[in-house]
């Protein structure tokens, strides 16, 4: 009996001690959002979040997008042929890579690159009074770290997105021609012509909410580690953790409300 | 304890302060008076709570209970803003440092005058020179990042930022830890001299008598979470207080018991 007791207790405070942190979070989120449209603005730092972000990821995203795409047409072509449904090849790359993979494959190589990337920066700057510094030195320290690493994040995903899509249809493209027999022109003959904007811009859509999410994590995950190295690279790998699972949820929620009318 | 000698309002005066950590009690009621243009030193075993006490006051930890006020104004009661600018004039010096990593020293001095908006980025490289200059150090440090700098150089730097925005008030965490003797001396006069020629409040925290000496008019000692003794810096070392003097020479038999059990 005790026993039972235990441990719905311990459920109760695991589910307790998550929604605790789901407001938190939320009210973390809120508070550097509010700092938008209130001044100043720190422009520099937001172009060189921006930066590291969107430019410095390209080629881990192009080189995902690139690899997804031509491995996508030599799968489904495998698959299609035993339909005798080859034609579709074009059209299953362009699909799977706009509506989910450019995102959800973009999202999850940017939250290993920057939510680690800020979790840290920002851990280490908690960990050694860099943040209490900048109270004393009449600056908010969410406007100045926070806001403008939000906005940066939920800008640059779009951005990468857009040329992951480029580049899945071109590795598709590379392997339809190059591998199996389809002319240039039927394969994006057939790539564009059954593409509807809504499949590129729901995946954008997705992108941004993405971008926002990992950055999110990383800042919050930084803002409130505790305990020196340690305490930081445990913020690191929570960051990590937190937000790939996020956008992987996410990516179904948003799916079932974007696209499954 | 009568120390408001005369009519004059205290720059800062702490009375009943109070702050746990998770039950752990670390101020347990301080009450202490800082009087205007004077430097005060606060003495007191590692971990007796004087960096939360200072933390306190510059509204970085929320005390409990009690009252802070800075000219005559408690702060606790202030809106945001209000806060705001009453912490605009104070600067403050960290144990660590706490400089900016990823800026240059030139914009770590003068962030807080960046900040504020009082000079624009292409004047701050020269009034970051000149800053620096006080401190004893060269223009050309002004371009090197803090993970360039020696320690009693970042010590230095931070204690170029703290004064850079000409502070009312400026507290000092353990400026001179961890430095040779000759530096400390070197930076223990830097101290006197800017407060000096501010016109500013001092607070420090020291461990080190010497330093405590050169530095301070006054000097205050916490322990137990209660401020245990005032008086003049000067008489530290024979104030015959069992606690001061105890702590002043560095005898192990005493009043105090280091607490090594957890
Ligand atoms: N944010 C915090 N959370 C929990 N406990 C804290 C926090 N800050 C300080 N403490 C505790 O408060 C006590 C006093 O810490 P404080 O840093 O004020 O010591 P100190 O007097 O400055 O010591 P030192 O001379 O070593 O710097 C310590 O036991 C510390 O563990
Ligand atoms: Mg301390």
């Amino acid at each position: 009996m005790d026993l039972l007791l235990d441990a719905v207790a311990a459920i109760g405070r695991a589910g307790l001690r998550v929604c605790r942190m789901a407001g938190a979070v939320a009210l973390f989120a809120l508070e550097a959002l509010s700092h938008l449209v209130r001044p100043p603005f720190y422009g520099r730092l937001f172009a060189r979040a921006l930066l590291e972000i969107a430019y410095f990821s390209l080629p881990v995203v192009a080189l995902t997008a690139l690899f997804t795409g031509m491995v996508l047409a030599l799968q489904s072509y495998t698959g299609f042929a035993r339909f005798n449904a080859e034609g579709a090849v074009a059209n299953v790359v362009v699909l799977s890579i706009t509506r989910e993979l450019g995102p959800v494959l973009a999202g999850l190589m940017v939250s290993g690159r920057i939510g680690a990337a800020f979790a840290a920066e920002i851990g280490t700057m908690r960990v050694t009074d860099q943040i209490d510094a900048l109270v004393t030195l009449s600056t908010n320290p969410m406007k100045y770290l926070v806001t403008p690493r939000l906005l940066a994040g939920t800008i640059a995903l779009p951005l990468l997105v857009i040329v992951a899509d480029i580049l899945g249809v071109m590795g598709g493209w590379l392997i339809g021609t190059l591998r199996l027999d389809f002319t240039s022109a039927t394969y994006l003959r057939s790539t564009f012509d059954f593409l509807q904007a809504g499949d590129v811009i729901h995946g954008l859509v997705k992108a941004a909410v993405f971008g926002f999410i990992l950055t999110l994590m990383g800042c919050w995950f930084g803002y409130t580690s505790r305990g020196g190295a340690q305490g930081v690279g445990g913020a690191t790998t929570s960051a990590v953790v937190s937000s790939s699972i996020l956008i992987l949820a996410l990516d179904y929620v948003l799916t079932d409300l974007l696209f499954a009318r | 304890m009568r120390d408001d000698g005369g009519a004059a309002t205290p720059k800062i005066r702490l009375r009943g302060l109070r702050k746990a950590f998770n039950g752990k009690v670390v101020l347990d009621g301080i009450d202490l008076d800082v009087r205007a243009r004077r430097s005060m030193v606060i003495l007191g075993g590692s971990g007796s709570g004087k960096s939360v006490m200072l933390k306190c006051v510059i509204g970085l930890i929320e005390p409990d209970e009690g009252v802070i006020e800075i000219d005559g104004r408690n702060v606790l009661a202030m809106s945001r803003r209000e806060r705001e600018a009453v912490n605009d004039r104070i600067g403050m010096l960290f144990q660590n440092g706490a400089l900016f990593d990823s800026l240059p020293v030139w914009e770590n001095v003068c962030f807080k005058l960046l900040a504020q908006g009082r000079i624009d980025r292409r004047a701050a490289r020269d009034k970051a020179a000149e800053i620096l200059a006080q401190v004893g150090l060269a223009p050309s440090v002004g371009d090197l990042y803090p993970a360039e700098l020696s320690g009693g150089m970042q010590k230095r730097v931070a204690l170029a930022r703290a004064i850079a925005a000409q502070p009312d008030i400026i507290f000092f965490d353990e400026p001179t830890t961890g430095l040779d003797p000759i530096m400390g001396a070197v930076i223990d006069g830097l101290i006197v001299d800017v407060v000096r020629r501010l016109g500013a409040t001092a607070v420090s925290i020291t461990h080190d008598m010497a330093s405590a000496r050169r530095i301070g008019d006054d000097a205050a000692m916490i322990h137990r979470g209660r401020i245990v003794w005032t008086g003049p810096a000067a008489s530290l070392g024979q104030t015959g207080n069992p606690i001061v003097d105890q702590f002043a020479r560095g005898e192990r038999e005493g009043p105090i018991q280091m607490e090594l059990r957890r």
